[in-house]
């Protein structure tokens, strides 16, 4: 993929961040700090489909856009064709590790696994 | 380890004594870079490429430094002075109010010796951008008039056009000095010179040549390029108008 595609996704992913996670601050405004935190209150966000929707795209595109910047921090670091594979590769297995394990925890909740 | 000499010409009336320190280095001798420190008589229009050749010429003859123009024009003489990059010929001791001038080599180049660098990874990431105007026609085939452009047109690169490649953006960049497969600000200003070039086809080309992982996307804008420039060029600008080629806000 060419470097101008990533850094667009990168780019985007940054933006749609911000929208989504203004979105779930105001709707954790809705309840008190300690409250929110609270084990039923937790499952019952995750249960209630838009909202574990939402968290699902956020984790997605925080994923995206911040295992994209450590490869580039990291591409930055140290140069050599074997390194800059193995961060490429790395970070992208890193990525889809976590989005496969919070997106785990999403639906084995949201399906009342948990 | 530091020495110290002291010039013993006749002082004029409106001369200035200055200690000008020296960066020696030598790559096939030394490990490390040592100090020497002359006592200078500077005027108030003494540059310091001037102060450098007086050590040469009284003291020191083997001090090595790069130059020729003493006008900058040519780009030989980038060098750090009192730790920014500067061109020796363009500045004067007395602007830099200080009563010690340290003169190092340009950052993120490979010393020669002393004062002087290797350029061939500037002029290797010049060349790469290929620096001239694309096009199947020519101006100098018969029966063919020359390229005309408006002075809008030529007021979208002029500035651009004036890079005397002395190499004191890529001595200033921060990414140039952790990354040593960046294409460097002075070939993006140069790949944005020809790009906004209304008379050259070769957009495309050269857009493709830098879109790579060392390329464009790791300039940070620190703008530190555009800081030490002598000649006014702003390779930072012209850096953010390359990328809104790639991310489609330009065509």
């Amino acid at each position: 993929m060419r470097e101008s595609h990533i850094m667009k996704i990168h780019y985007g992913t940054a933006l749609a961040a911000i929208g989504l996670v203004a979105v779930h601050i105001l709707m954790r405004l809705t309840q008190g700090f300690a409250e929110s935190l609270e084990y039923e209150s937790v499952i019952a966000n995750y249960r209630f489909l838009p909202y574990a929707g939402l968290l699902e795209i956020i984790l997605i595109l925080l994923s995206i856009h911040g295992f994209n910047g450590l490869r580039v921090i990291l591409l930055e670091l140290k140069q050599g064709q074997t390194y800059e594979k193995a961060v490429s590769y790395g970070c992208i297995a890193a990525m889809i590790a976590l989005i496969a394990y919070g997106s785990r925890t999403i639906f084995m909740t949201n399906m009342g696994l948990m | 380890m530091a020495q110290s000499y002291e010039i013993d010409e006749k002082k004029s009336l409106t001369s200035k004594v200055v200690t000008l320190r020296i960066a020696r280095f030598n790559p096939e001798k030394d490990s490390d870079t040592k100090f020497m420190e002359f006592i200078v008589n500077v005027e108030k229009w003494t540059t310091v490429l001037e102060a450098i050749l007086d050590v040469k010429q009284h003291f020191d003859h083997s001090v090595a430094v790069r130059y020729s123009c003493r006008q900058a024009t040519c780009g030989s003489c980038g060098m750090v002075i009192n730790g920014k990059p500067r061109l020796a010929c363009f500045t004067k001791v007395s602007e830099l109010q200080s009563e010690v001038v340290t003169v190092e080599p340009m950052h993120n180049f490979p010393i020669i010796r002393d004062l002087t660098v290797r350029f061939d990874r500037l002029f290797n990431t010049h060349h790469k951008v290929k620096p001239y105007l694309i096009r199947d026609d020519s101006e100098i085939t018969s029966n063919t008039k020359e390229f005309l452009q408006s002075p809008e047109e030529l007021e979208q690169f002029i500035q651009f056009s004036n890079c005397i490649k002395c190499g004191l953006c890529n001595s200033a960049c921060p990414t140039m000095a952790t990354d040593s497969s960046f294409v460097g600000p002075q070939a993006l200003a140069q790949a944005y010179r020809y790009v906004a070039d209304s008379r050259d086809k070769g957009k495309d080309t050269r857009l493709k040549i830098i879109d790579e992982s060392h390329g464009i996307w790791r300039c940070h804008f620190a703008g530190s390029c555009s800081q030490v420039c002598p000649k006014g060029v702003d390779p930072a600008m012209g850096i953010q108008l390359l990328r809104g080629y790639m991310l489609g806000f330009r065509s």
